[in-house]
């Protein structure tokens, strides 16, 4: 069994603010809309409501987030992933819906720190001062596209693998001592 | 700079976080169409000094195409609403009235 390892092996850098890479973590994207079952379904596997738009529900390692009116994100603890899988094909069967492990194909940052935001405010065209507890915000970090949301005195972002270098000297180059807003 | 508001999930999106899809309520011309209306469904496009309807992408967020009544002179937003129509919903039409008396859902003008 060979062991999973996140994108940038844990990278991490100190700044006015503090970047790491953390994970793996176990995602999902559950496709569904308009299916009976779908709240019993999630609860069952993050044990958190489902999310109203726009909002991501936090259950310690788990959570559930509300991508888009028929996309939720799952997110489990790694090694969890199968049994989730098998959970929701279970509480699902017979309707409509897509479950699929996204888990390898995703990188997650932590900005953590007092000015946290302000490492996000110069990437993102997002007015962090509105953005509410538990408001999940799909956006663009500078030419990519991110998700993030504030959690635990920071914020968490999360992109596509394939640009987490990208995503890291971003965050990295905005992080810089002296280049606070 | 153009702030449309997704009417899907509700973000104000800035133009950067959206990709346009050009004129909205085209009427698709296929199989048994003359050469003139299929010509004129592929190529064809208003380019109003005015009040004009669009189609915009939620690209990098919940990635929804929707629609958008716009001014192109004053780049002022009247209203945005999802695209499941086939043409504009009467409160977009009263919105843009309110703001442009006498403007006609077909583009003319009465006076
Ligand atoms: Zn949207």
């Amino acid at each position: 069994m060979s062991e999973p390892v996140s994108a940038l092996g844990g990278a991490s850098f100190h700044g006015f603010a503090t970047i790491r890479e953390i994970g793996p973590l176990g995602m999902i994207t559950l496709r569904a809309k308009g299916v009976k079952a779908l709240d019993k379904a999630v609860k069952a596997v993050t044990d958190t409501k489902l999310p109203a738009p726009r909002r991501i529900e936090i259950n310690g390692e788990k959570a559930c987030g509300w991508m888009s009116p028929d996309e939720y994100l799952l997110i489990v603890p790694y090694a969890e992933v199968s049994a989730t899988l098998a959970s929701l094909a279970k509480s699902l069967a017979g309707e409509h819906h897509l479950a699929v492990d996204v888990s390898d194909a995703r990188a997650i940052f932590r900005v953590e720190g007092d000015k946290a935001a302000d490492v996000l405010r110069k990437l993102s065209p997002v007015d962090f001062e509105m953005l509410q507890p538990g408001e999940l915000r799909r956006t663009r970090a500078a030419q990519v596209a991110a998700a993030m949301w504030a959690q635990d005195a920071g914020f968490t972002v999360v992109c596509f693998r394939s640009v987490a270098g990208y995503v890291m000297g971003l965050l990295t180059h905005s992080a810089q001592p002296g280049s606070e807003l | 700079m153009l702030i449309l508001e997704c009417p899907y999930c509700g973000v104000k999106a800035e133009e950067t976080e959206l990709s346009p899809g050009y004129e909205a309520h085209l009427k698709r011309f296929g199989p048994g169409a003359s050469p003139e209306e299929f010509e004129a469904y592929m190529f064809a496009r208003k380019n109003p000094k005015g009040v004009h309807f669009e189609r915009w992408r939620h690209t990098y967020g919940c990635g929804k195409w929707f629609l958008a009544a716009r001014c192109t002179a004053t780049l002022e937003v009247f209203g945005t609403y999802p695209a499941q129509v086939s043409e504009p919903p009467a409160d977009i039409i009263a919105k843009i009235q309110a703001r442009r008396p006498g403007w006609q859902p077909d583009g003319k003008v009465t006076k």
